[in-house]
């Protein structure tokens, strides 16, 4: 089985975020940059898939500005094994990302597309699904659980109220969630290696896509500031605060 | 103009999630009517009827979109918008599943997670866990939205909208429903409860977890959270985590214990109305955003306080 995995290089988790002055977006210069939480998973289920002899390739793609390069290497060195950037700055809205991917799909055809559920940016969880509605392929989102089953995928899914089995024909699309295993950090000698493994360059254009926005930022603002209340003493002053604020 | 909503439900009850979405239908404007696909769902189709402001439910009945699977779904919707300018969705997990499928295949950008709307074009939605506010306008000819249930009021019940019933798309499709682990229970449901009382890391055991957090939980009339490290840990299922990646919640009443308050908890509690923190540490974040702050070992504090009310 072939395995394709796109990595998005997001501003990191750890990172608290600052809204520009002139309300036009947050403030990324100078900021830690890292892969996307999700996406980790979904590298580390793919190199998993690998070793344990049910993927044949992990093939790592990322759409985004040269310095997404990067991101590419990290999954190389957590055992991805060749990577391709479509570089652009612009912004890539998830329709047109989840386009561009039908296209790498198209050369590369693979069996499976791991996905990270949600980029922690845009918080906008829709890539996946996107990409498998545009190739008609089946998908199982938020994956607790993915076994393979001769042709077919078995995935367990996190919902609303627990968690749900389905079996995807392959090919299939999945995205992950985060209790599907835990990323390993990767080696120095893998991070050497993976500096010899392969990176195709190529760009939006090369694959015909139009990434034109549909959706244009009116503004971008802080959200309301909470303010911190008070400490209380004790369980019986804290009893009798909330019964004022008329809370119980 | 005329918006779609897709009910959230279990195929016996509609789920107030459904009502919420209403709300912002209305806001967008124009007729809203409200499909629910489901199989032998007739009392849900009859429970949206009376939502108030819906215009007429339609009521698609079959096995294939029993559990509303994406592929389905798309088969199902996608040619329903031809009367439509707009779907809404609740954010739940089957709308973050089903809705990017209908967007793509109707080639518009979805608008995900939205917390208002401005006018027909033009919405509100937090991004990086709820740090920052995005105002965005959609070019696109109809839209796709997935709304945010916390945002908005529930509609009323007093509506009397005609069902009208639909086939259900025939498939095969290249995906199939196997089996389903849920959690039953009796309390109030998470993303709607009014009160809630979440447990973190520093519970330290499932046992403990159940010893503490419920029977305050109980006492409160509450639901049950926990932060992902307290999931991760094993302490709570996972339909249990409040944050930017579990669920969103804004009771009147949020009680966290022994959560530090890490951002992406905080993205799914913050805009509770009154917020309560037990946690030792004076320093926790979880202090900044908590009205009222007990610095204490919830060893002690927790019983005390499940006694005191
Ligand atoms: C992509 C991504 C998504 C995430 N999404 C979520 C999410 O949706 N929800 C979420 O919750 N987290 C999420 N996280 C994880 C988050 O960053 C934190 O790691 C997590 O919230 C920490 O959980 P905690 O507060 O229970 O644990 P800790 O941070 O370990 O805090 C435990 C707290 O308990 C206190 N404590 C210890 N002993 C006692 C005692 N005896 N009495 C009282 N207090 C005590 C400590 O002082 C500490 O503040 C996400 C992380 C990533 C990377
Ligand atoms: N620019 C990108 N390059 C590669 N993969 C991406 C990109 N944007 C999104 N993705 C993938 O799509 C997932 C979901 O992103 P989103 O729909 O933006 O929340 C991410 O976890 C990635 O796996």
């Amino acid at each position: 089985m072939k395995v394709l995995v796109p990595v998005k290089r997001v501003i990191d988790y750890n990172v608290k975020v600052r809204v520009k002055p002139d309300q036009t977006g947050v403030d990324l210069a100078n900021v830690k940059m890292s892969m996307n939480p999700f996406d980790e998973i979904s590298v580390e289920e793919a190199v998993r898939m690998k070793e344990a002899g049910t993927a044949t390739e992990v093939v790592i793609v990322s759409i985004g500005p040269k310095q997404a390069q990067e991101t590419i290497r990290t999954a190389l060195a957590m055992g991805g094994d060749r990577g391709i950037l479509i570089n652009t700055d612009e912004t890539v809205e998830p329709l047109a990302v989840a386009k561009i991917l039908a296209k790498v799909v198209a050369d590369e055809s693979p069996d499976l597309v791991l996905l990270g559920k949600q980029a922690i940016d845009d918080d906008s969880n829709q890539t996946g699904q996107m990409l498998a509605a545009l190739l008609d392929w089946p998908q199982g989102t938020f994956a607790y659980k993915i076994e393979k089953d001769g042709d077919a995928l078995t995935v367990t899914r996190e919902v609303d109220g627990g968690l749900q089995t389905v079996k995807l024909a392959t090919p299939a699309i999945v995205t992950v969630d985060l209790r599907l295993n835990e990323p390993r950090y990767a080696s120095l000698p893998n991070i050497m290696k993976a500096k010899k493994k392969p990176i195709d360059e190529k760009a939006p254009g090369d694959y015909g896509v139009d990434i034109s926005p549909r959706l244009s930022v009116v503004k971008v603002t802080e959200p309301p500031v909470r303010e911190a209340g008070e400490k209380v003493e004790d369980v019986a002053t804290l009893v009798s605060k909330l019964k004022s604020a008329g809370a119980i | 103009m005329a918006v779609l909503v897709i009910a959230e439900h279990d195929n016996a009850a509609l789920n107030d999630a459904t009502h919420k979405v209403v709300t912002a239908a209305a806001k967008f404007g124009g007729d809203v009517d409200v499909l629910v696909a489901g199989e032998g769902a007739g009392d849900v189709a009859a429970s949206a009827a009376k939502i108030s402001g819906v215009r007429k439910v339609v009521h698609a009945d079959g096995a294939s979109v029993a559990k509303q699977l994406a592929e389905a779904m798309e088969a199902l919707v996608v040619p329903m918008m031809d009367g439509y300018d707009a779907v809404f969705i609740p954010a739940t997990t089957m709308g973050k599943n089903v809705a990017p499928r209908i967007a793509a295949k109707l080639d518009v950008m979805q608008l995900s997670d939205i917390t208002d709307v401005i006018d027909s074009e033009t919405f509100e939605r937090p991004i990086y866990a709820g740090n920052a506010i995005l105002t965005v306008k959609s070019s696109d000819a109809k839209k796709v939205v997935t709304v945010r249930g916390t945002a908005f009021d529930a509609a009323g019940e007093d509506g009397s909208a005609s069902v009208e019933t639909t086939e259900a798309p025939a498939g095969p499709f290249k995906s199939e429903f196997v089996s389903e682990q849920m959690v039953k229970s009796d309390r109030p449901e998470l993303a709607g409860a009014k009160r809630v009382v979440s447990g973190g890391r520093a519970l330290g055991s499932k046992e403990e977890f159940d010893r503490l957090i419920v029977p305050l939980a109980d006492k409160l009339e509450a639901a049950v959270g926990a932060s992902r490290a307290a999931v991760d840990a094993g302490y709570a299922p996972n339909d249990y985590q409040v944050g930017q990646t579990g669920k969103i919640v804004a009771p009147e009443l949020y009680v966290a214990v022994g959560i530090s308050g890490a951002i992406q908890h905080l993205a799914g509690m913050k805009d509770s109305k009154i917020i309560v923190a037990i946690n030792k540490d004076e320093e926790a974040p979880i202090f900044q955003v908590a009205d009222y702050g007990l610095v204490a070992d919830l060893f002690s504090a927790v019983p005390e306080l499940t006694d005191a009310l």
